[in-house]
């Protein structure tokens, strides 16, 4: 009795120590205690959530309300004016703003939130024309599906005068940039924002497209769906789940497929905010990083943060829906789940350090699709990275959680190793078409697209 | 002497006052009922003083039961139409759907409304919430409770942490470090929890933005009404705006509103209740409920009685205190009648304005559970039209009773 008695309190003691971990080195000196962060309501702001209700922020000296927006626009409004101190954010969205399209605000961001995440789901409807063209196997589509299935379809549409019309969340979400990638790697041609021939500026990015692509945001893209108002749509989940649950339609691909290991969204912070507060977004940032890690350390973890998700102040989906694709697996077709231990990553394969790379990526697709009406110098986009992604902030904050012992160096050899090496990725073809992209010579990459602006 | 006699018969006759047997006047207490507002209740008084009974239950039994009828009809309604209203992504909840929203447990004898939500979450998540489902209303209240008593027993272990470690550092002789480490305890020890805002925080703020935008549309309604019913021309200068901006949509209203708030506001710290998205939403109820107090003010004064007027001639009464002893309280009535019609507008538009602002009310609220796309927080949506609608009622109500404190002859309105 007694034996049990003391292990039920060296277990208290355990978790007492784990629930105020960090509490070995010093606390940075916050500049701003009390802080407010805006989300969206999508599986991925799960380190912001985590961080918060694991007390990660709470660690850092930091009080930290979690607050759901109504939109992308509002959300980036509210960080630009000062009424949040950061906010989840599409990977695109600091960059956009950063490049004056759409509002001209600095953004920064020093942690990465997650890779992957995303999927194309497209209507019943589609999906019964698509699947003739699908490449079968065991009676089972071969993945990835490309837009190849698509494009006899569009075509057809095309020459009825009866375009396609598509869904993505944002203008410079990485939604719309996949969608587009998907589509123009099979020769549809999604819509350009700029004609450079007349000079004339599309706002909705509509100009010689093959299909119509327009924006909705990612809770209410099942209903737009069901409603006939779009076919498909490109969207973070629980939104493409939750079309299979209900019924309404079928994921063809994700953006693991399209994009191994994309980044998706971010933590941004105001250029303003950045510079008043040094020390708080450095804290901020170890408390992200523990949330990372905390994700990816094991499937019951996750589990957990599903359950965290689904409460009707998070994002609020059944926990079926959130759990599906939180926890490893991804179901297509009802009845087709398949195992994808990567669609949503955290922390392993170093997803959370700011890559320029991925900046410069972006930037890259900006200038394809005419949302930036010039062509630049590679000098142009090493600059711009460095003013958006700032990993030094994210090293600042490693070597902090190192000293205070919660991690080790180990922890860290990839980020520590890219840091030194200049902050890009080497060379990669883990793309759905397998073209290569050196994040350093951005001009050869946007040569190299057939269809697109250069 | 003889004051001093007076005085002592005062003082006696005041400690007989409440021994004087107390005389229940069944009509007089009706009638404050009737004019409180409450004059379902005034059939209730009258039997209590046996003021022909049979009548008076007649009465009670016509009020309650024609209503309690009428609402069953309209559950029994919503039923079927919950039934069949029902596509593959979205349907309308059931009524035991939107009660179990509300109060997170199944009506006993009744099949569970959401079996699916139980299966998915393992049992210690509900035991630790008493049994309620925390994604319901009552049961997100509670797990909000239980986090808080968790925030401050996490907060007193940092405290206690950084106090040890600064008796260490002083016992190491480090007093700097010793300091450093105290001003962290209290700084630990500062802390508020920033809590989620819950259902019922959130009806909360919805009335304190109504009241702020409902003030703000006094403040600036009354006068210019006063001055357009004083002088004609100032009216027919005021008419071609009155009539231009009444009718705009608080949708409209909100994007110039959030310039300026954006402009004039400071952002605030973010565990302040004044955010900035609260005055924003206040500035839209403000923009569209001030035309009903306008324009009901300037007709009230524009109509009052010559008479009345004619004696502030003959008593010589200055401009200012003309409006103010004669024109003012001659108005008052009409005045009430536009401040009641303008709560009325601004609670209605104040959902909207949520949704656009973000203020944290109920506004926002629906806007949240719509973003959620669950079944259950649909039904959360039910429960909110109706808490809408109960306070939208219990605000006209108290305006009636002013409206009525200021009305001299018998009004039903």
């Amino acid at each position: 009795m007694k034996t049990k008695r003391t292990t039920l309190i060296a277990t208290a003691a355990a978790a007492l120590v784990a629930a105020t971990g960090t509490l070995k080195a010093d606390l940075l000196d916050v500049e701003k205690g009390t802080l407010k962060f805006g989300f969206i309501k999508l599986t991925d702001c799960a380190p912001i959530v985590i961080a918060k209700e694991k007390g990660y922020f709470d660690d850092e000296g930091l009080s930290v309300t979690v607050e759901a927006q109504g939109n992308w626009k509002e959300l980036l409004n509210r960080v630009i004016t000062g009424d949040l101190d950061g906010a989840h954010m599409l990977a695109g969205q600091p960059i956009g703003a950063t490049v004056e399209f759409g509002i001209q605000a600095d953004i920064m961001t020093a942690y990465s939130l997650d890779y992957n995440g995303n999927a194309i789901t497209v209507s019943n409807d589609l999906w019964a024309k698509m699947k003739p063209n699908v490449p079968m196997k065991d009676g089972k589509p071969i993945h990835p599906i490309t837009a190849d299935s698509l494009k006899p379809i569009t075509d057809a549409a095309v020459a009825e005068n009866n375009k396609l019309k598509m869904g993505m969340v944002f203008p410079v979400s990485t939604h719309n940039y996949e969608i587009r990638y998907w589509l123009a790697s099979a020769g549809i041609k999604p819509g350009f924002y700029y004609n450079p021939a007349t000079g004339q500026v599309d706002v909705p990015g509509f100009l010689n497209g093959d299909v119509e692509l327009s924006v909705t945001p990612p809770p209410q893209m099942p209903q737009t769906l069901e409603q006939g108002t779009i076919v498909g749509y490109c969207v973070g989940e629980p939104w493409n789940q939750q079309a299979v649950v209900k019924g309404i339609g079928v994921p063809v691909t994700t953006n693991y497929d399209i994009w191994k290991n994309n980044p998706e969204k971010v933590f941004g912070v105001s250029k303003e905010w950045a510079e008043a507060n040094p020390n708080t977004w450095i804290a901020v940032t170890k408390a992200l990083i523990r949330a990372g890690h905390w994700l990816d350390a094991s499937p019951e973890n996750r589990v957990e943060a599903a359950k965290i998700l689904s409460q009707p102040n998070y994002v609020g989906a059944p926990f079926e829906v959130i759990s599906s694709s939180m926890t490893g697996t991804f179901e297509f077709e009802k009845g087709d789940k398949r195992e994808m231990p990567d669609f949503n990553v955290f922390f392993r394969y170093n997803a959370s350090y700011p890559y320029y790379s991925d900046c410069v990526w972006f930037l890259t697709q900006m200038i394809r699709w005419g949302q930036i009406t010039e062509q630049k110098p590679d000098s142009y986009f090493k600059e711009m990275a460095e003013k958006i992604y700032r990993p030094d902030v994210y090293m600042a904050a490693v070597k902090e959680l190192i000293d205070d012992g919660a991690f080790t160096e180990e922890d860290f050899t990839d980020a520590t190793a890219t840091f030194e090496a200049g902050g890009y990725k080497p060379e990669t073809t883990d793309f759905i078409d397998r073209k290569p992209y050196d994040g350093t010579k951005p001009n050869a990459y946007i040569q190299s697209f057939n269809i697109g602006l250069k | 002497m003889e004051t001093t006699a007076t005085a002592s018969t005062a003082i006696q006759a005041g400690q007989t006052t409440p021994k004087r047997k107390f005389s229940y006047s069944p009509n007089r207490v009706a009638h404050t009922l009737n004019k409180l507002g409450l004059g379902y209740f005034a059939p209730f008084a009258r039997l209590i003083g046996k003021d022909e009974p049979a009548k008076q239950i007649r009465e009670i039994v016509t009020n309650t039961v024609l209503p309690v009828v009428a609402f069953l009809i309209f559950v029994a309604l919503w039923a079927i139409t919950a039934s069949t209203v029902k596509t593959d992504s979205v349907q309308i909840p059931t009524p035991h759907q939107s009660w179990y929203a509300l109060t997170g447990t199944a009506i006993p004898g009744f099949p569970h409304p959401f079996p699916e939500s139980i299966d998915g979450l393992t049992k210690p998540y509900f035991s630790e919430n008493d049994g309620l489902d925390p994604k319901s209303i009552n049961g997100f209240t509670q797990a909000e409770t239980v986090a808080e008593e968790t925030y401050f027993t996490s907060r007193q272990e940092r405290v206690d942490k950084f106090m040890d470690r600064s008796k260490e550092a002083a016992a190491e002789g480090d007093p700097v470090k010793a300091a450093k480490y105290k001003e962290n305890a209290e700084m630990f020890a500062s802390k508020s929890y920033a809590g989620n805002k819950t259902f019922y925080d959130q009806i909360w703020i919805s009335l304190l933005t109504v009241a702020i935008g409902f003030i703000i549309a006094t403040v600036v309604a009354v006068p210019i009404g006063v001055l357009c019913g004083v002088s004609p021309m100032f009216n027919i200068a005021m008419n071609p705006l009155i009539q231009l901006f009444k009718p705009v949509s608080p949708l409209a209203w909100f994007p110039i509103v959030f310039v300026i708030t954006t402009w004039g506001i400071d952002a605030p710290p973010s565990d302040s209740i004044w955010q900035r998205a609260l005055f924003t939403s206040a500035g839209v109820v403000m923009l569209c409920s001030l035309w009903p107090t306008l324009i009901n003010t300037a007709v009230g004064v524009a109509s009052v009685d010559k008479d009345h007027l004619n004696v502030a001639k003959v008593l010589k009464l200055g401009w200012f205190k003309r409006i103010w002893k004669i024109v003012l309280p001659a108005s008052l009535p009409l005045i009430f009648t536009g401040l009641r019609l303008s709560i009325g507008v601004g609670w209605m538009v104040l959902i909207a304005a949520d949704m656009m602002a973000q203020n944290q009310g109920l506004g926002k609220f629906v806007w949240d559970m719509y973003q959620n796309g669950d079944i259950m927080s649909t039904a959360q949506i039910i429960v909110a039209v109706f808490v809408i609608g109960a306070v939208g009622f219990a605000l006209d109500r108290v305006m009636l009773v002013f409206q009525r404190l200021v009305t001299f002859e018998e009004q039903s309105i």
